[in-house]
């Protein structure tokens, strides 16, 4: 081992390696700080690059590649509240309010730092985990990765805020939207309406678009203004790099847990930055903040992320089962310059495997200090007037929501259930929890399914399902002690609403959403009908009981909350109603079903800039230049497609009006 | 053509920001000449299975043979069971030959049974390449099983396999399975062969089955250590259509010998006409390269031409051994008849797998 060690710090260290490294670094830069593209995208960026070259050189890129999309996507979930990939949901969480607090800068160095941190301990902890991984992680089998779900399940406690029921059908809504299309047990479509698109169930990305960019962005455009509030960037990054190290402890927890859940095949990367995040909320003393914009939430989970990418290693290369996106992409450029990974990555191999873990490493750093050099002039985008970034955001959310399966359904989608996320946050209810319940629910339907097969019921008493129960049941506690006193502390900043019917509409939706989804499971055998049946058995009541609560105009119950009445921009001059942007974006995707993209994206951008603001014809005309242009650039370049609209099913028009 | 207007375009948009039109060129008479041009090769499925490897493991060759060296770029379009990125070709391909299709035994498994969500016909489409593929099934040692010749012992017990559902490739070994008098219970909802073999390798399941290029780099290794047995494989067709050993395994029986060592006869009935059909359908052609009918001629021909000069490329031999195992590249006329036989099965044959599917599975594809 120490012998591969000292091979493998000869290797990274070499100038050709680190050139290969930093290019890899640079092009994955330059894909990941866009929203929704990440990995794929990027190996067909670097695959004409790899062909021919040497397989370490090849393989450095290739890393430089991996490594730099968690971290890079965290500009457009901090600054914009786009979450970048799934990876970045939480941290838009806290890094938001932060930037609109006009602390971008400082919570980007944050963000950056914990990346780096994180990489690094991550890397550290793989080093000694890898060689006596195998036999550990093949203990973990179906029966314990369902239990894991359940773990990450729990951490609706904390995410919940003040009214638990609302947590609880939020995340229960999650779930029904994730047990959407093929049922894992049986294939049968489960509240599909017989739409080949619903089959195969809902894009993670387009659900993370919709319910977090969605509603800020319409938020922003009423709000009027720019994104920070204030026109200073705050302390800037060297503050967030103070925070970074006054908060190492935590973050090094957050890196373990990142590193430990990234290394188990099949539950997928995009649950752990959520666990670090709960984590994070259960153990602080003070967790008023959260959600407002405290920088541990940026913290926990950009630690936990970066870290996770090295445990995703140890699938990768024992198993070749990768567990992630980006960690496919790996995989695939692997084999494509001629490495096979499997037990003999730790056998004969080990070596090649510390240059794979070190390089990781090494990328973390460069790509973080990139990061970190830019931050400042990027983080000036949150200064400049919103209604100008408007159309490039709605214009980028649209694009990446449609890179997610290339159908039109990903822009309906993206819409129905961007209505949803305004109505969520208009109405209080947590939207974490939501992404919680969509994000498990997959994994914990298919998990449950398989450990009876395997092992009846008895699996709830193997010894693994057990540790991982108490973990479960103490975390809640921990949760459950530390929960912030929030009644108490609301009590009279501001004005309750009065009029609780437009909440009462919203429950009453609600349980609709539940009983239809009691009726469809139903029709189906029992093998695809349970999971459903089962979790809209236990929401219905619950769902019956808030609309119960709401409709009898119960204000002073913790569940009454409309942002309508209670929201800051309330009695502002000139702030338009909440459909109002809600129908430009709706008109905007009317058109590109009727035109097609290209075509609605130019029209949009002129209409919507000479409606909206005072800019005059030649400014719109550069600001539209200048969207369109890069957005045909960006596709063509990487051989994407513009939704195509009626008008290209009719008449065979040249790219990229096609 | 496209690539012309992609860039004309581009310039166009950078300058105005507006459409510049691209007026397209005829074709020229008879050479073709794809230099500077982008193919886009539509493979139906993700970047981490086994048909995405297939492509990317084409396409420096492709790019080396065509005429004029274009760039083929792949684009994963997963899906509906592959049927989306499939429909997608049949309903937008290009006739001009720069728009060519991937397709998979998951793709003609819809196709063949009649899945509502197929709106494609391979009738339609013009072979260039075809790529056989075997199946291994392999066992955990700590059964006892040494070889095919102990499958008796195998009989007497229950044992578990790993599978994406009945009406996928799965078809080929749930099936033949069931022909073999084995006691295996299905568990569903795997999201793909690795899966699967990690299930094998963590000890849930004890029976699974990789195509020949996992096997070689994914189960061999464990079969080095002791903890996992080959006892038999799919099986090939020679040039008449008989069911033979698997070039790549030469001593493996195929599934119809280990019949005859269980049984003592060779096995017949509508159940092995069907295993037979189905497994001729996912197999022998199991990945396809098309264009669409309706391409001029000699942008076929000139297809045809450099995927015949592909596999002879040096190294090429070498690489293919490698990366897809020792069978032959099937382009030309071969190409033409594995297609017939990968696209069309008796009807009789269908109806039985139809109706075993609705009786064992209550499943409808």
């Amino acid at each position: 081992m120490l012998e591969s060690i000292v091979l493998a710090l000869g290797e990274i260290t070499s100038g050709t390696h680190l050139f290969y490294l930093f290019g890899g670094v640079v092009m994955g830069l330059m894909v990941g700080i866009f929203p929704g593209l990440g990995g794929i995208v990027g190996l067909s960026l670097l695959l004409p690059f790899l062909y021919g070259m040497d397989p370490t050189s090849a393989l450095a890129m290739l890393i430089g590649l991996v490594a730099i999309i968690p971290t890079s996507d965290t500009f457009t979930s901090v600054l914009m509240g786009i979450p970048g990939s799934s990876a970045s949901q939480a941290t838009v969480l806290d890094g938001f309010p932060l930037a609109k607090k006009g602390e971008a800068a400082r919570a980007l160095g944050a963000a950056f730092s914990a990346s780096l941190y994180g990489g690094v301990v991550g890397a550290i902890v793989l080093t000694f985990f890898i060689v006596v991984a195998r036999p550990i992680i093949l203990l973990f089998t179906s029966a314990e990765l369902f239990m894991l779900t359940i773990l990450g399940l729990s951490m609706v406690g904390v995410l919940a805020g003040n009214c638990l029921p609302k947590g609880l059908l939020a995340c229960g809504m999650g779930l029904m939207f994730g047990a959407l299309g093929g049922a894992p047990a049986t294939g049968e479509f489960r509240m599909s309406f017989d739409i080949p698109y619903l089959g195969d169930g809902l894009p993670l990305v387009v659900i993370g678009l919709a319910m977090f960019a969605v509603p800020e962005i319409i938020d922003l455009l009423r709000g009027g203004g720019a994104i920070s509030r204030s026109q200073s960037l705050g302390k800037g990054w060297i503050q967030g790099l103070k925070d970074m190290w006054i908060n190492k402890w935590l973050c090094t927890r957050c890196a373990g847990i990142g590193c430990m859940i990234g290394a188990l095949p099949g539950l997928g990367g995009s649950v752990v930055d959520w666990i670090a995040y709960g984590h994070v909320k259960q153990t602080v003393k003070d967790s008023s903040q959260f959600g407002k914009g405290d920088i541990r939430g940026v913290l926990a989970p950009e630690s936990a992320n970066n870290a996770k990418e090295g445990g995703g290693l140890i699938p990768t290369l024992l198993f070749a089962i990768p567990g992630s996106g980006s960690m496919a992409v790996f995989l695939g450029g692997m084999e494509l310059i001629g490495l096979e990974p499997g037990p003999s990555m730790v056998d004969g191999k080990l070596n090649l495997t510390y240059i794979i873990i070190w390089s990781l490493a090494l990328a973390n750093v460069i790509g973080a200090g990139l990061c970190l050099l830019i931050s400042k002039p990027v983080a000036r985008l949150t200064t400049i007037k919103y209604v100008y970034l408007a159309p490039f955001m709605i214009m980028v959310i649209c694009f990446a929501a449609f890179q997610a399966t290339r159908d039109l359904g990903d822009l309906l989608v993206l819409f129905a259930v961007g209505m949803l996320g305004i109505l969520f946050k208009r109405f209080g209810w947590p939207r974490p929890a939501f992404l919680i319940g969509f994000v498990l629910a997959g994994n914990s339907e298919t998990y449950l399914y398989q450990a009876v097969q395997f092992y009846d019921w008895g699996f709830l008493l193997r010894p693994g399902v057990i540790i991982i129960f108490v973990l479960t049941a103490l975390s809640m506690w921990f949760g459950a002690r530390n929960a912030p006193k929030e009644e108490a502390d609301l009590g009279g900043t501001a004005a309750k609403t009065m009029n609780m019917r437009p909440q009462a509409m919203f429950a009453g939706l609600v349980v609709l959403m539940f009983a239809f989804g009691l009726y469809d499971g139903v029709q189906h055998s029992f093998l695809g009908a349970v999971y459903p049946v089962g979790i809209c058995v236990v929401m219905l009541p619950l769902a019956i009981y808030l609309f119960y609560v709401t409709a009898a105009n119960k204000t002073d119950n913790p569940a009454n909350y409309d942002y309508e009445v209670e929201g800051d921009h309330v009695g502002r001059d000139g702030v338009p109603r909440l459909g109002y942007y809600l129908a430009w974006l709706g008109g905007f995707i009317a058109a590109v079903i009727l035109i097609g993209f290209w075509l609605a994206i130019t029209g949009f951008f002129l209409i919507f800039l000479r409606a909206r603001s005072d800019a005059s014809w030649l400014r719109i005309l550069i600001l539209t230049t200048a969207g369109v242009g890069f957005i045909t650039a960006l596709s063509w370049i990487m051989v994407l497609d513009f939704p195509g609209g009626l008008l290209q099913h009719y008449v065979k028009l040249p790219w990229p009006l096609s | 053509m496209k690539a012309h207007m992609h860039t004309s375009i581009l310039a166009g948009a950078a300058v105005l920001g507006a459409a510049a039109l691209a007026v397209p060129q005829p074709v020229a008479a008879q050479s073709v000449d794809f230099a500077g041009k982008r193919i886009e090769w539509i493979i139906p499925y993700g970047t981490g299975g086994g048909s995405n490897r297939w492509a990317r493991f084409y396409v420096p060759w492709l790019q080396k043979a065509l005429p004029g060296n274009p760039v083929v770029a792949v684009k994963n379009m997963p899906g509906a069971s592959s049927t989306k990125g499939t429909n997608f070709f049949a309903r937008r391909g290009s006739k001009d030959g720069l728009s060519i299709l991937g397709t998979s035994g998951s793709t003609q498994f819809p196709f063949l049974l009649g899945d509502r969500r197929v709106k494609y016909d391979y009738a339609d489409w013009e072979v260039i390449l075809a790529t056989p593929v075997g199946g291994v099934v392999y066992v955990n040692s700590k059964l006892g099983v040494k070889s095919a010749a102990d499958m008796k012992k195998l009989q007497k017990v229950a044992l578990k396999f790993g599978s994406q559902g009945p009406t996928s490739l799965d078809l080929v070994p749930l099936l033949a399975f069931e022909i073999l008098g084995l006691n295996v219970k299905p568990v569903f909802g795997m999201k793909g062969r690795g899966p699967s073999r990690l299930a094998f390798e963590r000890g849930e399941v004890r029976i699974d089955y990789q195509t020949t290029p996992a096997f070689l780099k994914r189960v061999m290794p464990l079969v080095k250590k002791g903890e996992a047995v080959p006892i038999m494989t799919w099986g090939t067709l020679d040039d008449n259509g008989k069911l033979v050993r698997d070039p790549t395994f030469p001593d493996l029986p195929h599934v119809g010998e280990v019949y005859k060592m269980m049984h003592g006869k060779a096995p017949r009935g509508p159940a092995w006409t069907a295993w037979q059909a189905f497994m001729a359908a996912g197999f022998p052609a199991q990945k396809m390269i098309f264009v669409k009918k309706g391409t001029p001629k000699h942008i076929v021909a000139a297809w045809r031409a450099a995927a015949a000069k592909a596999i002879a490329l040096p190294g090429f031999e070498a690489a293919k051994n490698k990366a897809l195992g020792k069978y032959d590249q099937a382009v030309g006329k071969r190409a033409q008849t594995l297609k017939k036989i990968a696209t069309s099965v008796p009807p009789a044959a269908k109806k039985w797998v139809l109706d075993w599917l609705k009786r064992r599975y209550n499943k409808v594809p």
